[in-house]
C-alpha cells in the first residue's frame, strides 16, 4: 500500500528550480533512504513531504489526500519529523520533550493524562532514554539528544516518520544503534521511514528502497542492489568508487578509489 | 515498564499549578499587608484592628478619618496597582521571551514600554479622548508598532539571538525616547510633570480608575495567554518544530502579540516605563518551578505582583518622606542582574 506519494513534484525557492518532475511511491511499513550529494534537494524534498513547503507543480500526498489540503494538526498525527539537531534554550528536560510529542493528539487547553505519560515511559524504553530523563537537553551529548528527538517523534505516534541525517554527527556505534532501533520499528509498529542521509553504506545495509538525488532530478530509484552502483554513485557525486558486497547481507558496499 | 510514582520531576497537573499558585499567592498576600502598613504615617495593624472592634470606652474610633483616608484612599490602591502592573510586566516578559527564544528580552529592553509610553505621552498631551481610545487605547498601539519592529527583524521561524536583541531594543528605545523628548518640547509646562514623572515609572498615581483599566486589560491578556501554555512550551524549542507539532504557528504568535502588547500597555498607561520585573522574575521562577509555562505564567502573575508591591513599598519609604519613582528601584536591581546574566549567556 502506498502511505506516502511524489507526483511529478518541482520546487524553487527563487529563481533556479531546486527539484524537477520527481515522482516516487513509499511504501507503508519500508524503509526508504533519500541520498545524493550537497545541494542535490534532499531535505528540499523531505519538507515538501511533511507539507512545510509546497511545490509549484506537482503535489505531494498522503495516503491518497494532498497534503496542502490538510491542517498542520492532522499533518502532526500522522506524521512525525526529526530533526538535524536542536539545543535547548530554556531547560527543558528530556521527558519534558518527549512529551510535546503528545501535543497534536491533545486538545489545546488540556492537560496530558495518563495514556500519555504511559506513551512517553514506553518510547523512552524503546529509544533508551529513560536513563536521562530529568537531564535537560542541553547537559546531553549528540547521540543522547537525537534519541531524544527520534522519541518526541515516538511519542506522536506517527505512521509515517521523516528524518534529516539521523545519524550525522553520531559515531559509528550510535549511528548503528539508531538505525537497529528505525528498523525494529518497522518491524515490531508497522512505521513506514523515509531518511535523507548522506551514508552511502549505512543506508545500503538498512533501506528497503533508496531514492538517489543529483541536481534536483532522481538519478536512479530501487532496491539498493539496483541503486548502488559504482556507476551511479561515481555519475552522481562525481568521484571515482569501487564497490563490493557485505559479507553477511550480500548488500552492496561502496568505497572510494584511493590515489596511489 | 516502572511507574510514574517513580518519577523525579511531577508531571504538570492541574493540581499541581494551584498548590504553586496557593503558595504565591499567600506571599503576594503577605507582602501587601506589609506594604500597607509602611510609610511615613505610623499606622499599625493592631490599630486597624481595634478599629474594626465595637467603639472602646472613650467613644473613638483607633484610626483618624486622615489615617484611614492614607489606609484605604492612597495607600490601598497604591498596592493593588502595583500586584497588576508587577503581574503584567512579568507574564508580558515570559511571552516575548518564548516567542523570541531568548531569556533576556522583556518589555522594557525590547522598547515595547517605550512604544507604550510614546503611545500614552501623545494621549495625554492632546487629552485623553484622541480617537476615542484613551490613554491605555494609545498605549496598547504604541506597544503594536513596538512589537511589529522588533518581531519584524527578528523574523519568522529565527531564534533571536542576544547581540540582535539587544541592539533592537537599544535603536527602539532610542527613537521612541526621541519621539517622547519632541513631544514634551511642544507641550506646556502644566502637563509636562505628569508625563515626565510617568516615563520614570510611577505608581503615586494609582485611582480607582487606572485598577479597574490595568485589572481588566490584565485579566483579559491573561486569559488569552494561558490557553496557549503548552503551545508556548513547544513554541519555545523552535516554530518549526513548532508547526511539525501541529501547532498553528502564525495563529497562535498573532495572538500571543496582541495578548502580551495589550497587557504590557496596561501596565505602561497605569505606571509609565517600569523596567526589569519582566527580566527578573521569569528568570528566577524558571530556576524555581521550571520552564513549563503552564505553571510559569501564573506563578510569574503572582511573583511579578509581590515583587513590585515590594519595590514599591521601598520607593516609598527610602527617602521617606520623599518618593522615588518606582522605576527607579526595579532598575537598580534589574540592570546589575541583567548584566551578570548576559555576562553568563556570553561566556556560555
Amino acid at each position: 500500500m502506498t502511505i506516502l506519494q511524489s507526483e511529478n513534484v518541482s520546487f524553487r525557492y527563487h529563481a533556479p528550480w531546486v527539484l524537477m518532475h520527481v515522482s516516487f511511491n513509499v511504501e507503508k511499513g519500508s524503509f526508504v533512504g533519500i541520498l545524493g550529494p550537497n545541494g542535490s534537494g534532499k531535505s528540499t524534498l523531505l519538507r515538501i513531504m511533511d507539507g512545510m513547503l509546497t511545490p509549484q507543480e506537482g503535489r505531494a500526498t498522503m495516503a491518497g489526500r494532498n497534503i496542502r489540503t490538510m491542517s498542520r494538526r492532522e499533518i502532526a498525527r500522522r506524521v512525525a519529523v526529526v530533526p538535524q539537531d536542536h539545543g535547548g534554550i530554556f531547560a527543558f528536560t528530556a521527558r519534558e520533550i518527549v512529551l510535546m510529542g503528545r501535543s497534536p493528539h491533545l486538545d489545546p487547553w488540556a492537560f496530558e493524562g495518563k495514556r500519555d505519560y504511559e506513551t512517553v515511559e514506553r518510547v523512552m524504553a524503546q529509544t533508551e532514554t529513560l536513563g536521562f530523563a530529568d537531564r535537560s537537553l542541553d547537559q546531553l551529548s549528540g547521540g543522547e539528544r537525537q534519541r531524544v528527538l527520534i522519541a518526541r517523534a515516538l511519542a506522536q505516534e506517527p505512521r509515517l516518520m521523516l528524518l534529516d541525517e539521523p545519524t550525522a554527527f553520531l559515531d559509528i556505534r550510535h549511528q548503528v544503534e539508531i538505525m537497529n532501533l528505525l528498523k525494529s520499528l518497522i518491524k515490531e509498529e508497522g512505521l513506514t521511514v523515509l531518511a535523507v542521509t548522506h551514508d552511502i553504506n549505512l543506508a545500503s545495509l538498512y533501506c528497503d528502497r533508496i531514492i538517489l538525488l543529483d541536481g534536483g532530478t532522481i538519478h536512479a530509484e530501487g532496491s539498493p542492489t539496483e541503486v548502488m552502483t559504482a556507476d551511479n554513485i561515481e555519475a552522481v557525486y562525481g568521484l571515482p568508487v569501487v564497490s563490493g558486497n557485505h559479507e553477511l547481507t550480500g548488500r552492496p558496499v561502496i568505497m572510494p578509489r584511493m590515489k596511489e | 515498564m516502572s511507574s510514574l510514582s517513580s518519577w523525579s520531576i511531577q508531571p504538570v497537573t492541574l493540581g499541581r499549578v494551584f498548590k504553586i499558585c496557593l503558595l504565591l499567592f499567600l506571599l503576594f498576600f503577605t507582602v501587601s499587608v506589609v506594604s500597607l502598613f509602611a510609610g511615613a504615617a505610623d499606622i499599625t495593624f493592631l490599630t486597624v484592628i481595634r478599629d474594626l472592634l465595637p467603639l472602646g470606652a472613650d467613644g473613638h474610633k483607633a484610626l483618624s478619618p486622615a489615617e484611614k483616608s492614607i489606609l484605604f484612599s492612597i495607600r490601598l490602591p497604591r498596592v493593588i496597582l502595583a500586584g497588576l502592573v508587577g503581574a503584567a510586566l512579568s507574564m508580558s516578559g515570559v511571552v516575548f521571551q518564548a516567542l523570541l527564544r531568548n531569556p533576556l528580552a522583556d518589555p522594557y529592553i525590547l522598547g515595547i514600554s517605550a512604544g507604550s509610553a510614546v503611545g500614552a505621552v501623545t494621549g495625554i498631551l492632546l487629552g485623553a479622548e484622541v480617537l476615542i481610545l484613551g490613554i491605555p487605547g494609545m498605549a496598547f498601539l504604541g506597544a503594536i508598532l513596538a512589537v511589529l519592529v522588533v518581531f519584524g527583524i527578528a523574523g519568522t521561524g529565527r531564534r533571536l539571538e542576544t547581540n540582535t536583541l539587544l541592539l533592537t531594543g537599544v535603536m527602539v528605545n532610542a527613537f521612541f525616547s526621541a519621539v517622547i523628548l519632541f513631544v514634551f518640547s511642544i507641550s506646556d509646562h502644566l502637563q509636562l510633570q505628569r508625563a515626565i514623572y510617568w516615563t520614570m515609572g510611577d505608581l503615586s498615581l494609582a485611582d480607582d480608575q487606572a485598577i479597574m483599566y490595568t485589572g481588566f486589560f490584565l485579566f483579559t491578556g491573561m486569559a488569552f495567554i494561558y490557553r496557549y501554555g503548552r503551545s508556548l512550551n513547544i513554541l519555545a524549542t523552535g516554530e518549526e518544530t513548532a508547526l511539525q507539532l501541529g501547532i498553528p504557528v502564525r495563529k497562535t504568535k498573532i495572538i500571543l502579540l496582541t495578548a502580551a502588547s495589550l497587557v504590557t500597555a496596561a501596565a505602561v498607561a497605569a505606571s509609565g516605563t517600569i523596567g526589569f520585573v519582566g527580566l527578573i522574575i521569569p528568570h528566577i521562577l524558571r530556576l524555581i518551578v521550571g520552564p513549563d509555562h503552564r505553571i510559569l505564567l501564573p506563578a510569574a502573575f503572582l511573583f511579578g505582583g509581590a515583587f513590585l508591591v515590594c519595590a514599591d513599598t521601598m520607593a516609598r519609604c527610602l527617602v521617606s518622606p520623599a518618593e522615588l519613582p518606582v522605576g527607579v528601584i526595579t532598575a537598580l536591581c534589574g540592570a546589575p542582574y541583567f548584566l551578570v546574566l548576559l555576562r553568563r549567556r556570553l561566556s556560555s
